[in-house]
């Protein structure tokens, strides 16, 4: 069974944002609501786009995380990169703070 | 649905006939695929003509025709398919039409003022009456320079160079 | 350079009110992303994997020092203290709000600068020669052209929504540092018989999924006829470029399709009908801008100067920067600089805020107020006194912007790359510090000699890796960063496609892969003088092929 969180990016700032259990988009991928794959996720998904949302973010999307609710981690590293920040500037990003 | 043309919202009197639809009265716009079929049945009639091209379909092909109408309507099916703004001056700067050149299809605010500079003079805008006409009106207003010369009249940048380097050496 | 008129700021200062006026709307609800997203591509804002990302045109590769400054003060202001010169020679911002933008391009535009078509279906910022009115090659310089084309280009109302983007290069010299080649359009300026100048015009290069070298379609364009006959092009490929795959929609595949001999009859024939139209250049028109490009208040210098003689053979890391990074200048007693933004081991083409001031006081200092960008990602002092480099030299090595290393292995081209980017599949800055860091003693260097190693991170081929001499191709293979090398791409005069030579590599192997390529071509070249490239020509890949993967495998 694969694990689930929908990420996008904050209209007005741009940043890599994912979307919590209380219906808000949070800076860390810790704080996402995860479901399983399949029907649970297209259904969070299909909130997560509402009309509403669409003033809020831009393009929400689901990844496969892996790790428990409060260590979650994305799997793929492209996702990985955007919960830190560049991997050649761990300076600047979510990882810098 | 609102036809905003010459700064009003206008009543559209024209019937945009379906290729099943039987002939009617009055003044019709047609596919390009009923003109090529009933081509002599349209022209015995004695409403006016119009015909609707899509944007795979280059005006090419009624260049010889463009007399029998008195309305070409080009379609944007997105506003990302941008041929019929080459399509539209062609129509207008190189083959002297001078009927109606109505935008039809994903016809938005932030396209109809390159289209107008390309030569449509008319707007099928999908919103109310009010907002259509807001939204050509706001939209005509944005850029008042260019450089490029299209057969809209409007003075380009160089060519307002031209004006004050003559007008320099005059005095 | 090019100074605004008032016709020129005042499209620049509506432009930006019409964007305002997008962010608003978008911010609002009226538009959707949907319908947002080309809006704001076209005035340069992507989205990226951490941020919006904002490129900034800076017409063909040249700006002043006031420019500059304010791209400092908008790394510092809006920014995260830096900016990134891209390999069309423009500079981009990683970390601006979308609420800032309009802001950012009225500061910009205080500065004659703007954003408008760095990206999105449109044409976009026209490159050339970074060392355009200054070497010695030089048939004429292209700049005044290049300036033609912005305006002519800028907001198009018939070629905003083409099929694809639409990039142009035009080189004023023989030994061609534009790329012209691998353009939608290439131009060279070239002579005819008579000894008039104009154009050989090229269409259909680029680089991608497919890529391919431009195709000749007229050997000589009178110089009054450019803009017709760019008119031409652009209507023939708006009409007939494919729209239903936007993987063939660049004019190379109608081209290809068609035929280049098919299509050269279109423009003929499109241009025969506007060639004598309004689009034909007045003279005094031509003069005008060129006016704006004439050559500054250079000084009489004599042939020979001692003191820089005795500088170079008194300090050998001053000689060493003065062999690799200083060229030719047509005007005696001159030199162009060229700045190195490939520190060892660096980010390629990342420049700090205090660089960019720096860079913007020396500008002024040394080579009347005017800097370059390269497509190779580093930056040019273009008229620089013989006898001021040492003191240049000495203020660039204080903030490390002294590499001795153009046009050697570790001046390296990289994309952003998935560290940024968000069309990435893997990531390319990572593999650029390492490859500088192996090969970073400056003796191996030398040794190695001219080289152009080129790294992007995906398909897209921002760097143009299929035209380096060694071209690194990242991909994704299952979730992991895969490299694929080319060989004996260039993009000179004699561009061509390199040749992919086996299987791709892991992260882990690349940078040996790149030594063993080196080390092969070290054992087989005739002598010091053959370069990579040559020594390729010469023997093929199977020597490098065998290198890599073991004889008899494939």
């Amino acid at each position: 069974m694969t694990k689930q969180v929908i990420t996008a990016n904050r209209l007005d700032d741009g940043l890599a944002v994912f979307y919590g259990l209380d219906g808000q988009w949070h800076s860390s991928v810790s704080q996402a609501a995860c479901v399983e794959k399949g029907e649970a996720a297209e259904n969070l998904l299909a909130n997560a786009s509402n009309e509403e949302n669409q003033l809020v973010v831009v393009g929400p999307y689901l990844i496969d995380v892996c790790g428990e609710t409060g260590t979650l981690e994305p799997v793929r590293y492209r996702e990985l990169i955007r919960t830190k920040g560049p991997s050649v500037r761990p300076d600047l990003g979510y990882q810098s703070n | 649905m609102a036809l905003v043309k010459n700064n009003l919202v206008i009543k559209d009197a024209w019937i945009n006939l379906d290729d099943e639809q039987d002939l009617p009265t009055g003044d019709v716009i047609v596919s390009l695929e009923r003109w090529k079929t009933e081509r002599e049945t349209l022209l015995a009639r004695s409403g006016q003509l119009g015909i609707r091209l899509n944007s795979d379909e280059n005006p090419d092909q009624i260049i010889e025709d463009l007399a029998v109408f008195q309305v070409i309507a080009l379609n944007f099916p997105t506003f990302m398919d941008g041929r019929a703004y080459s399509y539209a001056r062609l129509l207008r700067e190189r083959h002297g039409f001078d009927g109606e050149l109505r935008a039809t299809g994903n016809v938005l605010r932030d396209q109809v003022f390159l289209m107008h500079r390309c030569g449509f003079d008319a707007f099928e805008i999908a919103a109310g009456d009010n907002k259509a006409l807001q939204i050509w009106l706001d939209a005509q207003k944005e850029m008042t320079t260019f450089y490029q010369p299209t057969g809209d009249g409007r003075k380009t940048a160089m060519s307002l160079r031209q004006r004050k380097r003559l007008a320099k050496a005059v005095s | 350079m090019y100074k605004y008129d008032d016709y020129d700021q005042q499209l620049v200062d509506e432009r930006i009110e019409q964007f305002r006026d997008q962010v608003n709307r978008r911010l609002s609800g009226d538009l959707s992303e949907e319908e947002f997203r080309p809006l704001r591509l076209m005035n340069g804002v992507y989205l990226q994997l951490h941020a919006y990302m904002l490129r900034v045109a800076v017409p063909y590769g040249t700006m002043n020092s006031a420019q500059m400054r304010q791209f400092a003060y908008i790394a510092r202001k809006y920014d995260k203290g830096y900016g990134h010169f891209t390999t069309r020679q423009n500079i981009q911002f990683n970390w601006p709000k979308l609420v800032d933008l309009p802001d950012i391009l009225t500061d910009l535009s205080k500065v004659q600068m703007h954003a408008i078509q760095t990206s999105g279906n449109c044409i976009r910022n026209t490159t050339t020669d970074q060392f355009a009115g200054a070497s010695y090659d030089e048939l004429e310089d292209p700049r005044p052209w290049c300036e033609i084309i912005r305006q002519w280009s800028t907001m198009h109302p018939e070629f905003t929504y083409l099929p694809r983007k639409f990039k142009m290069a035009v080189t004023g010299a023989p030994n061609d540092r534009a790329a012209v080649a691998i353009h939608d359009i290439g131009l060279r300026i070239r002579r005819d018989d008579q000894g008039d100048l104009g154009f050989e015009v090229m269409v259909g290069g680029g680089l991608g999924r497919t890529p391919m070298i431009g195709k000749t379609i007229c050997e000589f364009l009178p110089k009054e006829d450019l803009l017709s006959y760019l008119e031409a092009i652009l209507r023939v490929y708006n009409q007939f470029g494919r729209r239903d795959n936007k993987y063939k929609a660049r004019i190379k595949i109608l081209v290809h399709e068609i035929g280049a001999e098919k299509f050269a009859e279109l423009v003929e024939k499109e241009w025969e009908e506007i060639r004598d139209s309004v689009l034909h250049l007045p003279a005094e028109e031509i003069e005008e801008i060129q006016a704006h490009f004439n050559p500054p208040a250079f000084e009489v210098l004599p042939a020979h100067s001692s003191a820089y003689s005795e500088k170079v053979s008194s300090d050998q890391k001053f000689a060493y920067w003065v062999q690799n990074n200083v060229r030719e200048h047509k005007q005696q007693g001159y030199a162009i600089a060229n700045i190195s933004l490939k520190p060892i081991g660096g980010i390629p083409g990342d420049i700090n805020h205090q660089q960019m001031d720096l860079v913007a006081d020396l500008a002024d200092q040394f080579s009347f107020g005017e800097i370059r960008s390269t497509h190779e990602q580093n930056l040019v002092l273009a008229h620089v006194k013989r006898d001021d480099l040492y003191d240049l030299w000495q203020r660039l090595d204080e903030y490390g912007l002294a590499t001795p290393n153009s046009g050697l292995i570790t001046d390296l081209i990289a994309c952003p790359g998935l560290d940024y980017c968000a069309l990435a599949n893997s990531r390319s800055i990572p593999l650029a510090q390492r490859i500088s860091e192996r090969f970073g003693e400056l003796d191996r260097q030398h040794d190695i000699g001219k080289i152009q190693i080129k790294i992007s991170g995906c398909i897209n081929a921002c760097t143009h890796h299929h035209v380096g001499h060694i071209g690194i191709l990242g991909v994704d293979k299952k979730g992991q960063e895969f490299y694929q090398i080319t060989l004996g791409g260039r993009a000179d005069e004699n561009a061509k496609i390199g040749k992919i030579v086996g299987a791709g590599l892991s992260t882990d192997e690349v940078v040996d892969a790149v030594e063993t390529l080196i080390n092969t071509y070290l054992d087989l070249r005739e002598n010091a003088d053959e370069t990579f490239l040559d020594a390729f020509n010469r023997v093929g890949e199977t020597p490098f092929k065998e290198a890599l993967y073991g004889a008899g495998k494939k």
